[in-house]
């Protein structure tokens, strides 16, 4: 956090009403994600309290915090994992209050974990191909009487999943059994699953955990290269903060369950209050 | 009235059996995070034994108690450590299965032990019947100790889990096994001291489920075995009040279930039962919620 | 995608070329190749078992839920079964034993899927340990009900008594003495299309959509969520898929015999199905079939070891389970087979090297 990071993006962050800001060119459009006094308890523990937050749709944002300070809480909140005790997510300007995890992919949001979380038994491409499971649909009965919505839908969900894969270079892997891939490999697979069900907002839930900085600069590459392509937003945990100062044009700092700071990469390295969290208190695991 | 009071009384005595044995379930449940399926036939090799410590070897009651109480307690270890610890990284499928297995290893063993005959088991409390009520209710010496031994019993194993330094190394197994190795509680110990006690309380469970109900064959701890385990889930597994008041509930539900509403229905009444809190409350009456992490 | 088929075929084929063995054998048309009379009654037995394991296969090793019941589902088609084949007599007269073995059978499926729906609605809430003891009540409650239940066929009129054994017309089920004087009209050859039928279903249910988002909720039930799959949706469609196959089987059971009551369908009979999935493998399908067909032979050709048979099931189980769970055993095992592997393909490279020269 002392001396400045290597910027990827350069992005003019304005203001919006809700509290936030947003990348300029996504100014006039409605926020991919927007969040209303979002807040959980547990057992009278306030985990997260009064998240307000909204997220352009070409944004590429980053949530970040000391250990323990909510981040992945909040990720749960907004893939219905949980359900809040207090305030909305909005989600393309739907409400998704009483929503579960299934609807709120169906609503366009996908996610990673931080622990991997594959389908392990089953092949690089078959983890892909149920992540394409809502786009190429066809019946049950289809697929065991074999009818030609079967072949064809096979047929479009290979394609696909080869090129999604494509992305990360792993179309050759494609039959290799995901429990079996390197850790860097099942990271990125689960990315390309996310996307497959083709979200307006992806979550990363420390994506370059594990990962050598090689690796993690190579990463970095084609979360910008998900965003041009799909034209989605990103939002992303990460305690790497080469990879959140390079790439997130807009960063959100908790801690204790709430915002402490929002702005641009600048700001937030130059945020006494930021430094204090990370630096004046007991955690210390972030450089 | 009279005959509701006597059903009651039945069916507390009944129930007070299913605390007996639901406690070994939760028990082991709570700290080994398994169904241990064996458990409905380590109190039938309990009764056996107790039915041949009076038949053959002529030993007193009491003694043929602590016979039945030894035997089984060496039973519990051993299977725990042969059949359950290999298999604690597993998942509770397999371990459910190996169950499974192991209470058909004992139900067979028993039948070419003792054989498929009904042997009447021997009456082995001579307490007298209390009449109440001018005589018109009359309780059974054996209801009355049987509800006594489950006072008891609850009584002391609250005492254990909350006083001594083993029951507190139970409850630090039961929350977190790896974080209390790691404070020095030896694991294992505490995982084999649960599986004894469970199976000493099932060896006292057979003897009094087969003084009220003499007949006794190699499969007579199964339905009440699956009957105390549902009691467990009723009252919230892992919980020892819970496995009481689980027990003596659905023992009062059947009793009056098949007196009430229909004989052959008595069991189904009892699963319905069952089904019913699992669906309404999944963590039972008195369990603690689980968190999923994500 | 390739190797999926080739291992699918090689099922069918197995599976075909048994049967044809077993017609063989029956006609006795090879020299000291003829199936002795006890054999041949064990050969629907077979089938019913082989599309037993496979169908709790479908629940327990590709959908990942050990259900204990399965064995009541069976029940409730082979009554279903029974009670429809004797009604079709009663109504129409019909003779055509083929027709209404058939159609007994779509009972005996239709009436297992209602059930499996009915069940499968609460039951698939639960989760582990909870869902198999739930499954075990459920079977329970189905075998408990079944003896307080009477059924009598009078012309078209199918008549139903509650703890009421005084009903008019014929009767076909007696309460707790059971399906009484059942038309004896199941085939070998009947079972061995059931079989196919199975198979079929259930093998291109595995390598499609729905199959694939099955077990994606058993590897990663929170994962699959997030991906937008509907968990109880698909845990129904296997629960129930697997019910009325077992309908279907325990139709083909029922009117093998002449008279069939509950007690057969007990709990016992859901673990033996259990221990064919578990020995064959679970999730493997051909491992079922292979299971179920020689564990219910076995016993028929040893018979002296009928009396140990469940005791050396039950050690088997407990074995096969340390065995294939255990992590000292595990590597153990991977070590032997290793070897072996090594051997076997160091004799193929140098055969391979042996071809070459020559």
């Amino acid at each position: 956090m002392t001396q400045p990071k290597k910027r990827l993006l350069d992005t003019k962050m304005v203001p919006v009403p809700s509290q936030s800001i947003v990348p300029e060119r996504d100014v006039d459009k409605r926020p991919v994600l927007e969040t209303r006094h979002l807040g959980i308890e547990f057992g009278g523990l306030k985990a997260v309290e009064d998240f307000n937050i909204a997220v352009g749709p070409t944004e590429i944002c980053g949530l970040i915090g000391p250990n323990g300070a909510g981040k992945t809480t909040v990720f749960n909140l907004l893939t219905k994992v949980y359900q809040p005790t207090t305030g909305t997510v909005l989600i393309n300007g739907k409400d998704t209050s009483g929503m579960n995890t299934e609807q709120a992919n169906r609503m366009g949001i996908a996610r990673t974990f931080q622990n991997i979380r594959l389908f392990s038994n089953m092949t690089v491409e078959d983890n892909v191909r149920i992540g394409l499971h809502n786009q190429i649909r066809y019946g049950m009965f289809s697929g065991i009487l074999r009818l030609p919505q079967f072949w064809q839908g096979e047929k479009k969900q290979h394609e696909k999943a080869l090129d999604l894969l494509s992305i990360f270079g792993m179309q050759d892997m494609a039959n290799v059994k995901a429990g079996s891939l390197p850790y860097g490999a099942q990271r990125r697979l689960e990315i390309v699953r996310a996307l497959a069900t083709n979200p307006s907002l992806l979550l990363l839930d420390e994506p370059a955990a594990g990962m050598n900085p090689h690796e993690t600069e190579e990463l970095m590459q084609n979360i910008i290269k998900i965003r041009d392509q799909f034209q989605i937003a990103v939002m992303l945990i990460e305690h790497d903060m080469n990879l959140v100062m390079g790439i997130c044009e807009g960063i959100c700092v908790l801690n204790y369950g709430r915002i402490i700071a929002k702005g641009t990469p600048d700001e937030i390295q130059s945020n006494p209050v930021v430094i204090e969290a990370y630096l004046g208190s007991q955690h210390k695991e972030v450089e | 009235m009279i005959s509701l009071l006597s059903h009651l009384m039945n069916g507390l005595s009944l129930g007070s059996v299913y605390a007996i044995i639901a406690l070994g379930y939760t028990m082991v449940y709570g700290i080994a995070k398994m169904l241990n399926f064996a458990h409905g036939d380590v109190i039938m090799i309990g009764a056996y034994i107790s039915f041949c410590a009076i038949h053959y070897w002529n030993l007193p009651p009491a003694l043929a108690l602590v016979a039945a109480m030894a035997v089984c307690t060496v039973l519990g270890i051993v299977i725990e450590r042969l059949a359950y610890k290999p298999l604690r990284q597993a998942t509770s499928l397999a371990v459910l299965i190996t169950a499974i297995g192991m209470s058909y290893l004992l139900q067979n063993s028993a039948l070419l032990i003792w054989g498929s005959n009904t042997k009447s088991f021997p009456d082995m409390i001579n307490v007298p019947a209390i009449s109440l009520l001018g005589g018109e209710l009359i309780i059974k010496g054996e209801a009355i100790v049987t509800i006594l031994a489950c006072v008891v019993i609850m009584i002391a194993l609250t005492l254990f889990t909350s006083r001594t330094k083993m029951g507190k190394a139970m409850r630090g197994v039961s929350e977190d096994k790896g974080a209390a190795e790691l404070m020095g509680i030896n694991v294992n110990l505490t995982i084999s001291v649960t599986f004894a006690i469970g199976s000493a309380l099932a060896a006292i469970a057979g003897v009094l489920l087969c003084t009220a109900y003499p007949a006794l064959t190699p499969t007579t701890g199964s339905m009440p075995g699956i009957k105390a385990f549902t009691a467990a889930v009723f009252g919230g597994i892992g919980s020892i009040p819970g496995a009481m008041v689980g027990g003596i509930l659905l023992g009062v539900i059947e009793i009056l279930g098949k007196a009430y509403i229909s004989m052959e229905l008595g069991d189904a009444f009892v699963f319905a039962v069952l089904i019913i809190v699992l669906l309404v409350k999944p963590t039972g009456l008195l369990g603690k919620k689980i968190h999923e992490k994500v | 995608m390739n190797k999926k088929l080739r291992s699918n075929l090689i099922t069918y084929g197995i599976v075909i070329l048994a049967f044809i063995v077993c017609q063989v054998a029956i006609s006795g048309s090879i020299d000291g190749f003829k199936m002795t009379r006890s054999l041949k009654g064990q050969l629907i037995p077979i089938c019913v078992y082989i599309v037993m394991a496979v169908s709790l296969n479908l629940t327990v090793g590709i959908s990942g839920e050990l259900s204990l019941g399965h064995a009541g589902f069976m029940s409730v088609g082979a009554f279903s079964g029974i009670i429809m084949s004797s009604w079709l007599v009663s109504a129409f007269q019909m003779e055509n034993e083929l027709v209404r073995l058939l159609l007994a059978m779509i009972a005996g499926g239709v009436f297992a899927g209602i059930a499996g729906v009915l069940i499968g609605i609460p039951v698939l809430r639960l989760r582990g340990d909870y869902l198999a003891i739930v499954t075990l009540a459920f079977g329970e409650i189905i075998r408990n009900v079944l003896n307080t239940l009477y059924f009598s066929v009078d012309g078209k009129a199918l008549h139903i008594g509650f703890n009421n054994p005084n009903l008019t017309g014929k009767i076909v089920y007696n309460g707790p003495a059971g399906a009484v004087g059942v038309d004896k009209i199941a085939t070998f050859e009947m079972g061995f299309v059931l079989i196919l039928f199975t198979l079929f279903v259930v093998l291109n249910l595995i390598n499609s959509r729905s199959g694939r988002a099955i077990m994606a909720i058993r590897d990663s039930r929170i994962a699959a969520e997030s991906v937008g799959l509907n968990v109880t949706k698909y845990k129904m469609m296997a629960f129930v898929t697997s019910a009325v196959l077992a309908g279907m089987a325990g139709a083909l059971y029922g009117l093998n015999y002449s008279t069939v009551t509950a007690a057969k369908f007990k709990f016992d009979t859901s673990i033996l199905v259990l221990v064919f999935v578990v020995l064959g493998g679970i999730g493997n399908i051909r491992g079922s079939i292979i299971a179920a067909a020689l564990l219910t032979l076995l016993p028929e050709l040893l018979r002296s070891f009928s009396t140990y048979r469940m005791l050396v099931y039950a050690i088997v189980l407990i074995l096969v389970m340390l065995a294939t769970n255990s992590p000292m055993m595990k590597s153990v095992l991977s070590s032997i087979t290793g070897k072996i592997k090594a051997l076997l393909s160091g004799r193929k490279a140098k055969s391979g090297k042996a071809g070459d020269a020559a």
